[in-house]
């Protein structure tokens, strides 16, 4: 777990004061002008060139994931979401892990800790489908995959968003 | 949805340029125009097709501490339950599920001891345990829907 502290620390790079204004300005969207960054630029005091030097770093570092669009999967048909978690042995996960991030329909995989004796699982990976049906079928995908490392398995479906508000910078 | 807005859609999650000209320079990609292109993104956005246009920031990268906890509760006690953990402003997220695990929410605050703290805090209003699931390690995440 130190050694995992450690990492997290070098990987997290600084964010100076027009960083932090500059993901403020951006986090709701960028605008449908001609020069987007020149407008989000004249709005923080800085120059357009300026703006796009530092989207560009905070991409190579990770802080931004990517730009674009960002769909509202249920509008596009992606009714089901089932967080499937997985047991298996620890001493592979980070292969099996990798693997099963790989498929298409997998949003998210992270390793997260077991709770025993109630939860045995240790792999998440939501799997995303136009209806149950389909993911179950992708469900059924992960575990020929897996084959003898899935040591069980289960999936559980939203039933209702309780709260959604975001993780946003104040 | 037509042709138009699905090549939008498939090719525009992410790599959208970062220059003086960006819709110009994804739209002549695309096969249209920059005036074309902003206008079909508005009404996406309008229709709730698209959530957002822009930057997608890695939450733990900006700062701050993160974390999914679970908790198993009764139904006949599961809405007092809600009212609670909901009231916590470091609740981001909230979701149902269908599993003895019932109650699934994502933390976010700003320094790690905070996430103790809150946990610690939900336990002792709500009265039942709170299984915090950390991330270990990310193996993947940013799926590309097709449209």
């Amino acid at each position: 777990m130190n050694r995992r502290a450690d990492i997290k620390q070098l990987q997290a790079p600084l964010l100076d004061a027009s960083d932090r204004q500059l993901i403020k300005a951006t986090q709701a969207g960028l605008p449908r002008v001609a020069r987007p960054y020149h407008a989000i630029g004249e709005q923080l005091g800085i120059g357009g060139e300026e703006v796009m030097q530092r989207l560009q770093r905070m991409l190579d570092c990770g802080i931004v994931r990517r730009i674009g669009a960002v769909p509202n999967h249920y509008a596009l048909g992606y009714q089901a979401n089932g967080m499937s978690v997985w047991n298996v042995p620890d001493e592979h996960i980070a292969e099996l892990g990798r693997k099963i991030g790989a498929l298409a329909f997998v949003s998210h995989a992270y390793h997260r800790p077991r709770h025993l004796p109630e939860w045995p699982y240790n792999l998440f990976a939501m799997v995303h489908g136009k209806d149950r049906a389909e993911v179950d079928a992708k469900v059924r995908q992960i575990a020929a995959l897996l084959g003898e490392s899935d040591h069980g398995h289960t999936v559980l479906f939203s039933t209702r968003i309780l709260k959604k508000t975001g993780l946003r910078l104040s | 949805m037509d042709p138009l807005d699905r090549r939008i859609i498939n090719a525009l999650q992410g790599g959208f340029p970062l220059s003086e000209r960006p819709y110009a320079e994804a739209a002549a990609q695309l096969g249209s125009t920059e005036d074309e292109l902003m206008r079909r993104i508005d009404a996406m956005l309008e229709n709730n097709v698209l959530t957002r246009f822009g930057p997608m920031f890695h939450a733990e990268r900006m700062g701050g501490a993160f974390s999914l906890a679970a908790m198993k509760i009764p139904d006949t006690d599961f809405e007092r339950v809600t009212d609670i953990v909901n009231r916590f402003p470091e609740v981001a997220h909230n979701y149902a599920r269908d599993h003895d695990f019932n109650m699934w929410f994502v933390l976010g605050t700003e320094t790690p001891d905070r996430v103790a703290g809150v946990i610690e805090e939900i336990e002792q209003q709500t009265g039942y345990p709170v299984y915090n699931m950390p991330k270990l390690e990310e193996f993947f995440v940013g799926l590309r829907f097709e449209a």
